[in-house]
């Protein structure tokens, strides 16, 4: 990294359109679902396991990396600056994101049956249960507010000129929300851990 | 539903331009229906009280058919890019829904519980490609 000033997208030489998706990413997305599937219909602990944990380790550390460390570094940025990451750092997070969140949602759902912890009678039912509000919580955020306005600052970014102050204002909610979900993941490490416990 | 004036007199901005709260709606409608799924799957495998959860359905249908007659009256709105976007988070959402619906049926939810939950997982289906397409599409200029 340097500190040489990076010039706005529509000042250099007509570059080609940023990816939206990046398609050569799909077959692994296909790949985990198809794994998270086969450790569902097994009913394989060690499947069901794996899936949620790594699912869910990734997921609590990409949430809290992006809000605190991440986030706060991308707030102090020039717009020029900001651009130039939001077009590399975007897309990878549209695929990321809701494959390591469906993959430790459904095997966890899968491993909480299991283990009778869906059972109301279950001593450990009530912390389920508040993993799925705050669940609840990151999705309606994450699905709402904070993945549309991913998706929106990639077609900004694909335009010719692209709008600072639409930039801007879409990152500030991305920055905003996914420190909004950071804090919900340490509810979400202290309800794991209990469970685990 | 029109955008400012700019003040330099260049195009006007369309972060000024004053659109329905289509997102609001669409994240309480998202409220409704993450309620009613925990409150269901929080008796799974018993069943729950359904009356509580159909309340919660209607009011998540009621929300979204109002977001679907706040966008049919706009005119001046990109419907091209908010369909190009829609259809392919529909589908990805599809896929999505599918896997937990499968969870579902592989965990014996059956009878009314597995009708309330299909319907509310299809409202989810709907729900989030409209939220996606609209905050691509409101920032698009209209040909």
């Amino acid at each position: 990294m340097t500190d040489v000033a990076i010039p706005l997208p529509e000042a250099a030489a007509p570059a080609k359109p940023g990816v939206i998706v990046p398609v050569r990413g799909l077959p692994i997305v296909g790949a985990v679902l198809i794994g998270v599937v086969w450790a569902i219909a097994a009913n394989s602990a060690w499947g069901l396991t794996f899936c949620h944990v790594v699912g869910g380790g990734l997921w609590t550390a990409i949430d809290l990396f992006v809000g605190f460390i991440v986030g706060p570094i991308i707030g102090s940025m020039s717009i020029p600056a900001r651009v130039e990451f939001s077009k590399r750092f975007m897309p990878k997070m549209l695929l990321i994101m809701p494959t390591v969140v469906t993959m430790t949602l459904a095997a966890g759902f899968q491993l909480a049956r299991v283990n009778g912890y869906l059972d109301t009678s279950n001593p450990r039912h009530g912390w389920v249960v508040a993993s799925f509000c705050v669940v609840g919580v990151m999705a309606v955020i994450a699905l709402a507010y904070l993945e549309p306005a991913n998706v929106a600052v990639l077609f900004e970014l694909r335009k010719p000129q692209p709008d600072g102050r639409v930039i801007e204002k879409l990152m500030r909610r991305f920055i905003y929300t996914a420190g909004i979900t950071g804090v919900m993941q340490v509810a979400t490490l202290i309800i794991m851990t209990r469970l685990a416990s | 539903m029109s955008a400012h004036a700019h003040p330099e007199g260049g195009p006007p901005s369309l972060l000024d331009r004053r659109l329905p709260p289509v997102t609001e709606i669409g994240a309480a409608s998202m409220i409704s229906i993450v309620a009613g799924v925990i409150y269901l799957a929080a008796y799974l495998p018993k069943h729950a009280p359904i009356g509580v959860a159909i309340a919660l359905l209607v009011l998540a249908a009621g929300l979204q058919l109002t977001n679907a007659v706040l966008l049919s009256r706009l005119d001046d709105f990109a419907w091209d890019r908010f369909f190009q976007v829609g259809r392919w988070a529909l589908l990805a959402y599809a896929i999505i829904a599918g896997m937990i619906e499968y969870a579902f049926v592989y965990d014996k939810t059956r009878g009314t519980q597995l009708v309330v939950m299909t319907l509310m997982l299809a409202l989810f289906m709907l729900n989030v490609p409209v939220l996606i397409a609209f905050t691509a599409a409101r920032f698009q200029r209209t040909r």
